[in-house]
Order: structure tokens, then sequence, then C-alpha cells
């Protein structure tokens, strides 16, 4: 077997692996990063929107700052989140943003003079400040006060994420590509690092770290209906919980979008309700204003999935080759509005489902879009459970967004997180010598590894067909842990998902390939994925509340009083569920739990103790003095 | 709806018994199918040891370039209904095959982008707390439409020169320099550029065939690229021949920071 051996392991080659990556670079420590895919085909590439930082340069962010954009999350997050966490976040997004720029990032940038912008689907016009010229601009997103989202054009992904790349290259950092990470290698109080196999040649590979980073993005493969790239199937979280030893953060707080396109689930932007698009039902029938008389279509994200899942259990959808779906119909918007400010939506209609949304509907359903919980870490970006192993990004659940995270602030995270955890690491690396990695913990998890391949490949244990097993795990969780869950239903999906996950283990390969096997690596993935979709779903259970994301049926109200509170969860082996407990959300409130400002529903308020409360703005540095 | 013949290329380098062949597979076609989901349907249902690539399966990533009944494109954006019920899919030339459909695109772009040296060159530092460099919004939004190269390797693939010199820089290259020439951030010299790209591996090499550009899923101007660099080093090879004032005048580099000067000296 071959070994490697670096400073730090990055798990995941995304935004936020390759911004850790590079602040290890820059202090001199070897770097490797692993990744299933070349770097620039990461799934961060995929986010067209944009980072919310509070710069202000343009006229309708103007008198933004980090407390503002501090308040915006912890609404959003339905004070669900970590204030301190979210406090750091805010004052160094801006700089975050400006260093990308400083790399080359084309940030689109401020035009002075007047200029027509939409809200709520009507245009407007205003008018952008000569001394602002050239500065970054922003854009407006969902719930937030001001125009905070910095872009590129259509693409601010593919260019942080480009740009990033450029500055790996340069530093000469170690891409490991086509790398899947099967096993953390540890000892039980430290992490040295991980076994991979190397989807080239299908072999087992150890890699040594003093420092181990889990970066690998989200987990929406468990559902069948995700706009996640293929690749986002909670592999960094899987090796994390496999050690029995570190626990997710917050597993049942997942985000729907209401327009994921069918078959392809590939989304349409808020942006064609936003200017007057409307959903219909098989028959053509406009539903949403009989469920919400005044906002209808505009209703926030969650609530909108919620309805349309609820108007295709009726029975209302539309029957298709790939499940049920409905109708988003944008053609009285007419020609020059669909070719020009929704371009974007034209071109994947056309270019993906053969649909000319001038002249035709466009099928859509609610749809996964973002994973709240992962990989639990402290501020530093330090996981629980073992010394030496780091999380950022999506993988992790650090955790500024709670139960619900807004639009901008994900792809922020990835470089935010990862300036200021890779500072964290570098720290790290610099106050730990320790350079003496355990053979024997290596060859413990190689082991483990090579034992489930042989069966898998043998079919020892069975012939179950490794598809069909993800498939049934992918509609127990569209079913039972979906938008609207209530105890009922979330408790038969509990006992469906452990169900599979017995059966999980009788999976044997029905193909046969010398060197590397595509059946091989879902084979291997499936059991762990199931893992994850419990902790998904029975946290989902147990958690007697309704917050953010997570709406229970039974339990309308945000409980502040018993729920205010994240949830942990650790696998013991051998167990089929995962055990549970809970930390408080936050070590402290700047903002005490109130009332969001939208989306409705009723709170039961908590008691927070007085020595909980810190006053608001910069609440480190008052401590400080 | 149709019966779609899907013929694959199919190869495995690590099997010794292996033989390039081709494998009929046939799918009932169902709406809105892509090749995406036909050949997921094809290895779930029919061959789990098929090798392809997808990864975002949106047009975005650039994993799933292939050779589509003769021409190289994105087999996710592809929809079965813009084919004939007889499809022919075939791996990528040029790069090194990894099995079946899948080929090594990772690699050979990491060797490219560290032969262009494909990042910012500044002597400056970057400081947290000062305001970023201006930018007129035009210039940024020039860099980014040739930032957008998704890496696919159609190009190379597509590419007449790529596939005789196997040291060609490709397209893709000479657009991602162009890039960072029109940036002002970057402080390298036209005769950095011509060090790097004014040979046969680079800009005088191409035959200008083109289809680069006629492939390239994302229509980025590929042609227009290749020209202004082939002008830029053509013109920085008779350096010291000709007078430099002339030179400057001819030089295609646009100055991004509205100082209206030249920028390259």
């Amino acid at each position: 077997m071959q070994i490697f051996q670096s400073d730090l392991l990055c798990i995941g080659a995304g935004l936020a692996g390759e911004r850790v990556a590079v602040a290890a670079a820059e202090a001199g420590f070897s770097t490797i990063c692993l990744t299933l895919v070349p770097p620039r085909r990461s799934h961060s590439s995929a986010a067209q929107g944009g980072m919310q930082a509070a710069l202000g340069n343009s006229i309708m962010g103007e008198g933004d700052c980090p407390d503002i954009h501090f308040t915006d999350t912890v609404k959003g997050s339905d004070w669900g989140c970590d204030q301190e966490v979210a406090r750091l976040f805010a004052e160094n997004a801006p700089i975050a943003m400006r260093e990308m720029a400083f790399y080359g990032c084309p940030w689109s940038r401020v035009v002075p003079g007047e200029h027509t912008y939409y809200k709520g689907g009507k245009p407007f016009k205003a008018v952008e400040k000569e001394e602002n010229w050239g500065l970054i601009h922003s854009r407006a997103f969902g719930g937030t006060a001001k125009w905070r989202t910095c872009y590129t054009a259509d693409g601010t992904g593919h260019a942080v994420l480009f740009t990033l790349d450029n500055r790996l290259v340069q530093l000469g950092v170690d891409m490991h590509d086509r790398v899947q990470a099967e096993a953390l290698i540890h000892d039980g109080d430290r992490c040295m690092g991980c076994i991979a196999r190397d989807l080239r040649t299908g072999e087992l590979r150890a890699y040594f770290a003093r420092a181990t980073l889990i970066a690998t993005g989200g987990y929406g493969r468990i559902y069948k209906a995700t706009t996640n790239a293929i690749i986002c199937d909670g592999g960094g979280q899987i090796c994390a919980l496999e050690t029995g030893m570190v626990p997710l953060g917050n597993m049942e707080a997942i985000q729907f979008h209401p327009t994921g396109t069918v078959p392809t689930d590939i989304l349409v932007t808020e942006g064609c309700r936003g200017d007057g698009g409307t959903l219909l039902d098989v028959n053509l029938y406009r539903f949403m204003p009989d469920y919400e008389p005044e906002k209808a279509e505009l209703a926030s994200r969650d609530v909108v999935s919620r309805r349309m899942t609820e108007h295709m259990r009726k029975g209302l959808g539309v029957k298709s080759p790939y499940g049920d779906h409905l109708w988003l119909d944008i053609r009285h918007l007419g020609e020059k509005h669909i070719t020009t400010n929704l371009r974007e939506v034209y071109d994947i209609c056309n270019n993906f489902l053969g649909v000319n949304p001038i002249h035709q509907l466009i099928p859509v359903r609610p749809t996964q879009h973002y994973s709240m919980g992962g990989v639990r870490t402290n501020k530093d970006g330090a996981a629980y459970g073992l010394k030496g192993l780091y999380a950022a990004g999506e993988a992790a659940c650090w955790d500024m967004h709670g139960f619900n995270r807004l639009g901008g602030n994900s792809l922020a995270e990835t470089v935010v997180a990862g300036r200021i955890v890779g500072a964290k690491v570098v720290e790290y690396l610099q106050g730990d010598d320790n350079t003496v990695f355990s053979t024997a913990a290596m060859r413990d998890a190689a082991a483990r590894v090579q034992e489930r391949i042989d069966i898998l490949v043998s079919g020892r244990n069975g012939r179950e067909n490794c598809y069909a097993v993800r498939d049934a795990m992918q509609e127990v969780m569209m079913e039972h842990v979906g938008i609207f869950r209530n105890g009922k239903d979330l408790q038969a999906g509990v006992d469906k998902l452990q169900a599979l996950l017995e059966r999980s283990q009788h999976i044997g390969l029905q193909g046969r390939n010398m060197g590397f096997s595509p059946e091989l690596s879902m084979a291997l993935r499936v059991p762990g994925m199931i893992k994850l979709a419990l902790c998904s779903a029975y946290g989902a259970l147990m958690r007697t509340e309704s917050r953010g994301a997570h709406a229970r049926e039974d339990y309308p109200e945000r409980n502040d009083r018993d729920w205010l509170n994240r949830t942990l969860a650790t696998w013991s082996e051998g167990a089929t569920l995962p055990t549970l407990s809970y930390e408080d959300a936050s070590p402290y409130f700047e903002l005490p739990p109130g009332d969001r400002g939208y989306g409705g529903g009723k709170i039961i308020p908590g008691d927070i103790p007085a020595d909980k409360i810190r006053p608001f703005g910069k609440a480190e540095q008052q401590e400080a003095k | 709806m149709r019966k779609l013949n899907i013929d694959v290329f199919r190869y495995n380098p690590l099997d010794p018994e292996s033989k390039p062949h081709m494998q009929t597979f046939v799918l009932d076609e169902t709406p809105s199918m892509t090749l995406f989901i036909a050949l997921t349907q094809i290895r779930e249902t029919i061959d789990p040891t098929l090798m392809f690539d997808f990864c975002c399966r949106a047009g975005i990533c650039g994993s799933c370039g292939m050779v589509i009944n003769g021409r190289p494109g994105l087999a996710c954006s592809t929809q079965t209904k813009d084919l004939p019920d007889h499809i022919v899919l075939q791996p990528l030339p040029f790069f090194k095959l990894l099995g079946d459909l899948s080929v090594d695109t990772g690699t050979w772009f990491r060797q490219a982008w560290e032969r262009i040296e494909s990042w910012i060159h500044t002597d400056k530092t970057f400081d947290p707390n000062e305001e970023e460099e201006r930018m007129d919004n035009e210039l940024a939004n020039e860099i980014f439409e040739l930032d957008r190269c998704i890496e696919c390797g159609c190009c190379v693939a597509a590419c007449g020169t790529a596939l005789m010199r196997k040291d060609f820089l490709g397209a893709t290259s000479i657009n991602r320099l162009a890039r960072f020439y029109i940036d002002p951030r970057d402080h390298r010299t036209e005769e950095d550029f011509y060090e790097i790209i004014g040979d046969d591996n680079g800009v005088f090499g191409c035959m200008g065939l083109l289809a680069c550009e006629d492939v390239c899923p994302k229509k980025i101007p590929l042609q227009d690229q290749l020209g202004i660099m082939r002008r830029m080093t053509a013109l920085q090879s008779v350096r010291g021949i000709v007078p430099k004032f002339l030179l400057d005048r001819l030089s295609p580099r646009r100055c991004g920071c509205s100082c209206s000067e030249q920028h390259n000296d």
C-alpha cells in the first residue's frame, strides 16, 4: 500500500478545503488535497448567486455593516446558530471578499449612475454613487435587510473557485484527484489521516497527516430529488461518524428549494416567481392563492415548498416517469423579459429539459438544496472528539446557519470559514510537533476497508444491488423526512431506514471490474449514507418543535423553552440508531431569541439566564475591555 | 417514444483481457432524457462496470466531455431528442484513457496551469485593512468572459495540432493566459507572456482550423483570443528590430484601470 505523508491533509478540494490548504501552504506546511474530481469540478463551481459580505458599496447596500449582517444571519437561522460564530463570520466576510479580489477574482463592480433594478417583480430606478466607482458591487438576496451579495455575473462559485485553485497551483499544493476517502486513521485520541481509494486503479492508499480537514460539502444525495452534484454523498461526514466519537450536528436541518426542475433537479431561480411566475397543478389550476391568499407564490422558500408538497399529496401533481411534479408558468412574462432578465432560466430549460419557457410550462418540484448539519466543530473549526481533525464549509456544522441558512451565506462561509479555520490549523501545526504516526492504527483502518471490499466483491454476505438499496433510502427520505414532518411518518421512516441499514449489510457487486469499479464506490458509500439518513430522520423525530427548515406538523411552535439547542449524533459500532445528545445553541446571545419578522408561526419563549446575554455589537471586543 | 441504440466504446486498460470494442445498449427514450440520464440508467440497470464521469450534471463543471456522434461535447447537456435513435459515444481523444468513456483531464490541466503559471503575478501583498483595488466593471466582465472556461477538454480533443503535438498547450491555455493578459492585477510583461506561449507548443503551433471554437460548450471566443495573443507574441518576436514606440502602438493589450496609459512598461 502506498503511504503519503503531509502536515495537512484536506479531504475535499472545493472552496472551503482549498482556502484552508492555501493558509497552510502559505505558512510553509506541506499540504495534500484529496478530491473525487479535479478540484475545479467541485460543486462549489455550481453556485451561481454570490457571497454575502457587508461591504456596503452598492446604493441598495448603503449603511450596511457586520452588525446588520449578523442580525440577518441569526434571524435566518431561527436562533439555531452559534452567535459567536455568526459574529466571527460577519466581521470577517468583507476581508475574505477583498482577498479574493486581490488573488484575481473578477467581482462585478459598481457602475455609477442610474440603473433599473427589480424588486418583487417590479422595476425601479436607483443611482449608484460616483465615489464608489469600481468597488465590489452587491445584489439582493432573500432574508436580508441590505443588498449584500457580492457576485461575478452569473458564475460566482466558478470564478472564486478558479481564483483560489490558481493560488493553489502557485503555492504548489499537492492535488490528488480521483481519490475517495474511506476511513479516518485514528487511535481514539488523535486523527492521523485517512485510508483512501485511488479511483484510477482501485487500490487503497494511506495518508498520514498531523492535521486532517474534512471539507467534502453536503449530503444532499441521501434524497432522490436534490440540486446537489452527484458527488455530494456525505463522504466526509460518514468518515467522521464511523469513528464512533466525532459527533455530527443538527443533521435534521435540511433546506429545500421550491423550484428544482424535473428530471435533472437543476435549480431555476427564485427570480421566476419574484418577477410574476405562477405555479400550476395537473389541471393547470393556480393553487398557491388558495393556501396563501396574501403572498401566494411569493411566500418564503420553506412555505412554498410545503404547500407544493401538500398539493401533490392530494393527487393533484403531474405524473411523469420521474415522479410527480407541478408546473411553473412564466409564459405571460413575455419573450423579451425571459430572454434578458431570466436568461439563465431560459438556457437551463432549453438545454436540459427541451422546454421553451416562452411557450411551454416548466416541470418543477421542491428539491433538497442544502445541508445545514455536518461535522460539529468549535469556532476554530476543530471537530469534537478527535484531536487534529477539522472541518469547514457545508461539510461542517460550524454553526452559523442554525436551522436555516440565507442565500449567499453558504458560499461566503466557504472562504470566510476557510480563512479562519486555516489560521487555526496553522496555529495547531505550529504548536504540535507530533510527527509520530501509528502504523498499527493505519493497518487497522486499512484492514477494515479491505474487509468491506472483499465482502462486496465476493458476495459473501449476499448480492443485494447497491443502487436498489440507495434508491429505496432516497425514496424514504423524500417521503418521510421531507418538507413537512410529523411523528408518525418520521417513526415509519426511521423504521424503514433501519431495515435498509440491515439490507445494506448484504450488498454484493453485480459486475466485476479489474482496477477501478464505479459500482464499488457506490456500494462502499451506501451503508454510511443510510446512517446519515438515520441521523437526519431520528434527529427530526426527536426534535418536537418547528424551527427554520425543520417543520413539524404536530409541533408547529418554535420552542425556545425546550429546544434552543443543537442535536449531536454519534454512532456506536454495531448500533442501528445514532446516539443523540444536545448542547446549547449558542454560548451567549447578543441577539436574544425573538420574532424573525417573516414566516409567521408561534413561539414558546424560553428563559435565557442573564449571564448568557451580551450587549449587542462586537461582543468579543467588549469582553476584552 | 423511440427505442435508442447507444453504441458505447468499451476498454479497460487495467484488464489484460480487455480489448477495445463497441457495445450496444438498447434503452426506451423518456421525456427530457439527457445522455446523463441514459448513461446512468445503463450503469444502474444493465451494466454496472461501465465507466464515465459526471458531476454537476448541469453543464457547469466540465466533467462529462465525450465524443457524441463524432463531435466532442458535454453529455449532460445533450438531449437524446436532438440525436438520431442510433447514438455513438466515444471518449475524448488526446487525454489519457482511464476506461470506457472516462479520461484523465485533471492531470493534463494541472500541468498546463503550471506551465503557463496560471495565477496573478504581483509583488504586492494582501492588506486586510485596505479597500480593494478598483476596477472598471466592463473590464471585470471581460475577464470573467474568458474565465468562464470549464476545462471540459473538448477544444483540445477537437484540435488538429494537439493530436500531432503532444505538448501543445491548446486553446484553453491560450485563452487562460489571455485572461491574465488583460488583468491589470497581473504584472507580467508581454515579454513574459512571449516566453510562455511564443513557440510551436503555444500560439505558433495553431494551424487555424478553429474546431476549438466550434465545439466549445461555453461559446468562449477562442478564435479572437488566439488572434490577440498571436499578434502580441509576433510583435514581441521582432522587439529590438522594430522600434519600441511602434510596438507599443500596435500592442493589443488594454489598460483596465482607466488611467489611459499602457500597462506593460
